[in-house]
């Protein structure tokens, strides 16, 4: 009686240890974001925290992120898309589940502004919170800039979109994003169109620019910038904000003399946000609210914005993001510059086409 | 008389037996057929057909982004009613559009253009091997395999920092006073033939040294006594004898290179319109899965071709070493 009392406390004392094993072992977040995003210290903090592990993996354009999650069975608990066109044209789609906002108490950390304007595309926030915003304006390297065109700094799109300017930039290298949703609302931006206009002649007018440009354009690329510009082998990136901001920070590091600014031209430029959202299949979707929960701490995110010189979503992190950061215009700008800052919807599947189409156009010539 | 019944009975089951045998061979034979059958309808036939399913389906903001999805929940008319919704457009599309014949027309020049190049590089490595003194022959056997040691990306990456315009050969060139400007070879259709003759050099040396290895020395000493001068025995004995390697050579390299989207996109510039880009913007930059798949059926059909001669050249080459 008494072996087989012992026995039975033993097994129930060994399944409870297998059981719990297994449980903490079970405890895992798959985290997709864009590369060079995150400080990656946060991630560390947070398993060390809540003991659940963070499988993090990296994606540099939307498009393999949406490609993706549109064939389901992704397995990620936590994507990054942009709100828009992606993350818009995502949730009519039903990749997302409805976030549980009682799993987020740290929603009261956000800061209305982004709120409102991301509320265009994900209608009562009801699929994400926001992660960074930024701006797509111009990265330059500040010396041969003003060996090439004599100016101290740019401050206009006229130093890229005019082809007689771009012309004199050619040699030292000229990037731009391999993106038709970022570039093409610009360009259309700067000639005082519509920057969301869907108008096939619009959009021939915009080609048309974008063509006359090329022949100064090394290469349209989404990430290759950072480096490139940060090594000195262009002079001229029109790209993402933070990357450009990165670009200004390695070459900094590196010591050869190659100083980078970042500027968000006079005429205006496409502001966009990165949302933090849960696939509708995702395997650990509690773990994937505590994780959200745990990236609107005002201290995580801000440690975040100081890594990678985004702007974030969070009113209440802005007391403890480095001054450098808040007072840089090019990151945090101020009423008058935000109110000339557009964003743009996704696109209907026919004009998605001739908006690749023209691109295909741009890049290629054909 | 039992004893010739004995005979008889043990005659009958000595045939049964061998019978049996027969038939277990003949089992295990088709067995071993089987398994590349098997193989193929898994690994090709399978994913061809849903490949080409889509191709016939349109797109749809929806998961997965095509209509329409086969769905058994409504019987037979459901089935009947999905067959219905099935059509040519997408392949119509692609005739209307110039884009999509000269993305095809470029990357099989490249491919072709390419390969012609890594066989005048690889035809003297392969023939040097097959010259040196067999001691040595499995080191430079080594040597050719051993950049596949290496990731395929990195080393394509590595060329990057070679080739750009502050790279290792620019500054080279500067330093010996060769140029005196910086060459702009990265991002062009230069890079693009470097990278690939130099990703698929071994693929056409390996089979060309096998070929050339094999060859008969005494055919091109006969040749020398009867004084055929070394130029025209290379090419009466000497490269007709390697055509197999040379053919198997040649495919491996164009095949893979005609779809080749990782070098053109890492090496080449942006104005490279090869197919596999094409490929890449109709089913990343449109989520247009129906038009990709078709762009994907056809470059399957254009090469179906150069892979079928490659078959017949291996089919004659076997029966020559029968």
């Amino acid at each position: 009686m008494t072996r087989k009392a012992l026995w039975l406390s033993a097994t129930s004392a060994f399944l409870a240890v297998f059981t719990l094993g297994a449980h903490a072992e079970d405890r895992v977040v798959n985290v997709f974001n864009w590369s060079d995003y995150i400080d990656s210290s946060i991630i560390d903090d947070f398993t060390k925290e809540t003991g659940i592990k963070v499988v993090y993996d990296t994606y540099d354009s939307n498009e393999i992120l949406e490609t993706k999650l549109l064939a389901g069975g992704s397995g990620y608990d936590v994507v990054v898309p942009t709100a828009s066109p992606f993350l818009a044209r995502q949730i009519q789609a039903g990749v997302y589940q409805k976030l549980d906002k009682s799993k987020l108490p740290n929603l009261s950390n956000m800061w209305n502004v982004v709120m409102e304007r991301v509320a265009k595309f994900d209608p009562g926030n009801e699929y994400s919170v926001n992660y960074m915003w930024g701006t797509t304006g111009i990265g330059y390297n500040t010396e041969k800039v003003k060996e090439a065109l004599g100016v101290d700094k740019i401050d206009s799109w006229d130093a890229v979109l005019k082809p007689e300017n771009i012309a004199k930039l050619a040699n030292c290298g000229v990037y731009f994003l391999d993106s038709p949703t970022d570039i093409f609302p610009t360009v259309l931006n700067y000639l005082g169109l519509k920057p969301d206009s869907t108008s096939p002649d619009d959009l021939a007018k915009a080609t048309e620019l974008m063509l006359s440009i090329r022949p100064s354009i090394r290469k349209f690329h989404s990430s290759e910038y950072i480096n490139a510009l940060a090594n000195g082998d262009i002079c001229v990136a029109v790209g993402f904000s933070g990357d450009l901001f990165q670009a200004r920070d390695r070459a900094a590091e590196a010591k050869k003399g190659v100083d980078i600014a970042y500027t968000i031209p006079k005429e205006g430029a496409e502001m966009w946000f990165d949302e933090m959202a849960i696939p509708a299949d995702a395997p650990h979707v509690a773990e994937a609210h505590e994780f959200l929960n745990y990236m609107m701490r005002p201290e995580v995110i801000a440690k975040s914005t100081n890594f990678v010189f985004y702007a974030n979503g969070n009113k209440a992190s802005q007391p403890l993001v480095s001054k450098e950061i808040l007072d840089d215009p090019g990151i945090y700008p101020d009423d008058s510059t935000l109110a000339k800052l557009f964003t743009v919807g996704p696109y209907d599947p026919k004009t998605q086409r001739l908006v690749t189409r023209s691109w295909t156009k741009v890049i290629t010539g054909q | 008389m039992s004893a010739v019944t004995a005979a008889t009975s043990s005659s009958a089951s000595a045939a049964g037996k061998s019978a049996l045998a027969r038939l277990g061979a003949a089992l295990v034979s088709r067995l071993v057929i089987i398994i590349p059958y098997l193989w193929l309808l898994f690994f090709f036939l399978v994913p061809f057909i849903i490949v080409f399913k889509i191709s016939l389906s349109q797109t749809a903001i929806a998961m997965p982004p095509y209509t329409p999805v086969l769905d058994f929940r409504d019987g037979v008319s459901g089935v009947v009613a999905w067959f219905g919704a099935l059509n040519f457009d997408n392949y119509i599309w692609l005739t209307q559009d110039a884009l999509y014949f000269n993305a095809y027309v470029t990357s099989v020049i490249v491919a072709a253009i390419s390969t012609v190049l890594t066989l005048v590089i690889g035809y003297p490595i392969a023939y040097g091997m097959a010259r040196a003194p067999a001691t040595i022959r499995p080191t430079l056997l080594m040597l050719v395999i051993l950049p596949f040691w290496t990731s395929f990306l990195i080393r394509v990456y590595a060329w990057i920092g070679i080739l750009k315009p502050e790279g290792l050969l620019n500054e080279l060139l500067l330093a010996t006073g060769i140029i005196s400007h910086r060459l702009i070879i990265l991002n062009t259709y230069t890079a693009i033939f470097i990278g690939i003759v130099y990703s698929y050099l071994p693929f056409m040396v390996l089979p060309l040294y096998s070929a050339l290895e094999k060859m008969d020395n005494s055919l091109i000493e006969a040749a020398k006594d009867l004084g055929c001068p070394p130029t025209s025995a290379f090419w009466k004995i000497t490269f007709p004898l390697s055509l197999p390697g040379v053919i198997a050579g040649c495919l491996l390299v164009f095949i893979p290179a005609v779809g080749e989207f990782v070098i053109p996109d890492l090496l080449g510039g942006s104005q490279t319109l090869m197919i596999g880009r094409t490929l890449w913007s109709e089913f990343f930059g449109n989520r247009d899965w129906p038009v990709s798949s078709a762009v994907a059926v056809i470059l399957l059909l254009l090469l179906i071709v150069p892979i079928m001669l490659f078959q017949r050249a291996q089919a004659r080459a076997q029966e020559q070493d029968l």
